[in-house]
């Protein structure tokens, strides 16, 4: 993903909170502060500081948390990215989602216009 | 604060208010205002595009994303004119006699459920798909239950000019889905029931509601509100509580009723639920189509229901659990991707209950009993076996460690699903069939308010609404919703006399209810 889809993620997620309440906004800065600095002890390094395998491991960590407050949070800041990352148009096109509100007879105009036919 | 005054005030249009609006229609007749409140917009045809985050923000409360107390759950509820019956699926099923039975209210029987429910399936135009036009998510679940075994059955759905959109959950763009929205709400208001849409009811006082009328947000769907916006005291002869399973225990636990009905709030259920996913070789069609044709009944046998279902990809991504190469790989199968909904029949359980926060605001208790977790696995792997038998190659079980099972595992299933990999908190569980909360019952003692929904000892307040369910229904509940509102509307008609004269002294003190017809009054 190039630069102006992090920003339209980003963007999606705000917009997505602004509506929410000040306590959950709260709880999910200080979960992140968290997050950040959890790795200093094991890998001497901040989450931002990580390289990808390294954070997959922390977050796969935080996942299976016993805790039920991180496993919680985790949950949380993964729904976001997913609603930031697949409320883009471009994402919901790659992955081949294709509804529309013609239904049937859209799908088969799109389809006729791809010249293949996968209708039921 | 602005006054107004009316004879009945309904809060909230979803399948309760709706349904008592039109219930309520020979008052208007007869002279009487009647006036329905609803906090959330409502929107134009045309605003109905059926994108994702935009719909759920725009119909659902808290966009679709309320939270139980526990952040275990999310809890999927409109906040719209039409209430959930906006973004319903709207498949029409009447309530099992053993259920009705089991609920044992005076004065409520299966008879009674089922011709009202009958009366509105009439209405809304309820019947079976064509078979031409189910879809393969649909077909591959038929097929795929008659190889494994299982009895799947067809919903009857209530639409009419339905395109296959299967956009439903995102509220219909075609106008076909018939709703409250669509059928009672709009027939109320032709012949002079109210309704006022961004009207929160803040709380209720002795025979009134304090309301806040807010402004429309520049950026936001919906028509500006009926009223101007502002604070209004509404003195009303009755009020009808039809703010659903969430927002009437809610409004009564803030108007300080606890005291009088300590069972406000209790009894909570809602059907917990898993959305599965299952990968199939080739592209099947299931992002076209009505999305909901088929379930299997295991409520009885085993404590669940399988439904088919299509998500859109934030949901469908929500629901898988985990991140990384797995999970992108389901999500860029979506095309090929079958889709399962496993719903848990839940028990009414103490602590599952809602309370409100200190400013007012509803909050829902949930823990997931043994037997809900139980349920979810058996529907998990019920769905595996359904999922393999069609031909899918792999199945995303959240209930199995890992949580991919592959068609070569086809024979492991009862070893890899097991309840013990249930994790709160990792499993995406959420529910749309939220139930209980002012429940019906006999005094009290017991409940919330009568089989007629007079709350107990407060002849002014009645409840007309999925709150009135004193346990789970074990299948989808808008009928029995609807069901349960026409019969609040009935005994509100036949009280009216009284009440609507003269505003009848709010009674006091434990009221034992008899059972027998409407007239049998608090
Ligand atoms: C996505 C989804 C799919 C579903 N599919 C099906 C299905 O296929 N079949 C089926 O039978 N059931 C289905 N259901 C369930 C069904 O829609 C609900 O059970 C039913 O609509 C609940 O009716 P209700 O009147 O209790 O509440 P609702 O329909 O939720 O209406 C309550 C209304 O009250 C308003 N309100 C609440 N508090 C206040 C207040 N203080 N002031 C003003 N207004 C207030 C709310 O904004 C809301 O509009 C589905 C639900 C969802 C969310
Ligand atoms: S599938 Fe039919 S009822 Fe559902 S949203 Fe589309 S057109 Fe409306």
């Amino acid at each position: 993903m190039d630069e102006r889809g992090w920003t339209d993620v980003e963007e999606r997620i705000e917009a997505a909170l602004r509506n929410r309440s000040p306590a959950l906004r709260r709880q999910l800065c200080l979960l992140i502060q968290v997050l950040d600095w959890m790795p200093l002890l094991r890998y001497g390094r901040r989450f931002s500081a990580l390289g990808a395998e390294a954070r997959a491991a922390v977050l796969r960590r935080l996942q299976r948390s016993p805790a039920l407050v991180l496993r919680r949070g985790f949950w949380g800041l993964r729904t976001l990215v997913l609603l930031g990352y697949y409320g883009r148009p471009e994402a919901r096109r790659a992955i081949g989602y294709r509804a529309d509100p013609g239904g049937w007879e859209a799908r088969r105009r799109t389809t006729a216009g791809e010249g293949k036919g996968d209708e039921a | 604060m602005i006054e107004r005054s009316y004879d009945v005030v309904i809060v909230g249009s979803g399948a309760g208010g709706g349904t008592a609006a039109v219930g309520l229609v020979p008052l208007v007749e007869q002279g009487h205002r009647v006036l329905v409140l609803e906090q959330g917009p409502r929107l134009a045809d045309e605003e109905f595009t059926g994108e994702e985050l935009e719909m759920a923000e725009a119909l659902y409360a808290d966009a679709g994303g309320f939270l139980t107390a526990d952040g275990t759950m999310t809890l999927a509820f409109g906040q719209v004119y039409g209430g959930s019956t906006a973004v319903y699926t709207g498949t029409s099923l009447i309530a099992g006699p053993h259920v009705i039975e089991a609920w044992d209210i005076p004065g409520l029987t299966h008879t009674d459920v089922t011709e009202r429910s009958r009366q509105y399936m009439d209405q809304n135009n309820v019947h079976l798909l064509e078979p031409e036009l189910i879809n393969e998510n649909n077909s591959l679940f038929q097929k795929g239950c008659e190889a494994a075994g299982y009895e799947a059955h067809q919903f009857p759905i209530n639409v009419k000019g339905c395109l296959g959109s299967s956009l439903c959950n995102l509220g219909c763009p075609n106008g076909a889905k018939q709703g409250t929205d669509r059928v009672q709400l709009p027939a109320a208001e032709l012949c002079g029931v109210e309704v006022v849409t961004r009207a929160e009811v803040l709380r209720l006082e002795e025979r009134a509601a304090m309301v806040r009328v807010s402004e429309k947000p520049p950026s936001e769907k919906g028509a500006p509100s009926e009223w101007e916006p502002g604070e209004y005291r509404v003195s009303a002869r009755m009020v009808v509580l039809a703010g659903g399973a969430v927002g009437s225990p809610a409004l009564l636990l803030r108007s300080g009723f606890g005291e009088h009905l300590p069972r406000l709030g209790e009894r909570f259920t809602c059907h917990p639920a898993l959305i599965l996913v299952a990968e199939h070789p080739r592209p099947i069609t299931n992002d076209v189509g009505h999305p909901k044709s088929f379930f299997v009944d295991r409520a009885d046998e085993e404590g669940y229901v399988l439904e088919t279902c299509m998500y859109f990809p934030f949901v469908t991504a929500k629901s898988l659990v985990g991140f990384g190469e797995e999970h992108s790989r389901f999500m860029a199968a979506f095309p090929r991707l079958q889709m399962i909904l496993v719903l848990a029949c839940d028990r009414a359980t103490p602590g599952n209950r809602v309370t409100i926060d200190g400013a007012g605001r509803p909050v829902v208790h949930y823990r997931f009993t043994d037997e809900v977790v139980r349920a979810l696995a058996l529907g998990t792997r019920a769905s595996a076996r359904i999922f393999f038998a069609a031909g899918a190659l792999r199945v995303h079980a959240p209930l199995a460690s890992p949580t991919t099972l592959g068609a070569g595992e086809a024979d492991r299933i009862d070893e890899r699903v097991r309840p013990e990999h249930f994790t709160p908190g990792t499993v995406s569980v959420s529910a749309a069939h939220l139930m209980g909360g002012c429940a019906m019952g006999r005094s009290e003692r017991d409940s919330v308010t009568d089989g007629w929904g007079r709350v107990h000892g407060i002849p002014w307040l009645r409840v007309a609404d999925s709150s009135l369910f004193p346990d789970s229904l074990h299948i989808n509940p808008y009928l029995t919703i609807m069901a349960l509102a026409d019969r609040t509307a009935e005994a509100i008609r036949l009280d009216a006399g009284e009440l609507l004269a003269a505003g009848a002294e709010a009674g006091g003190g434990e009221t034992e209810v008899a059972g027998g017809g409407p007239a049998a009054t608090a």
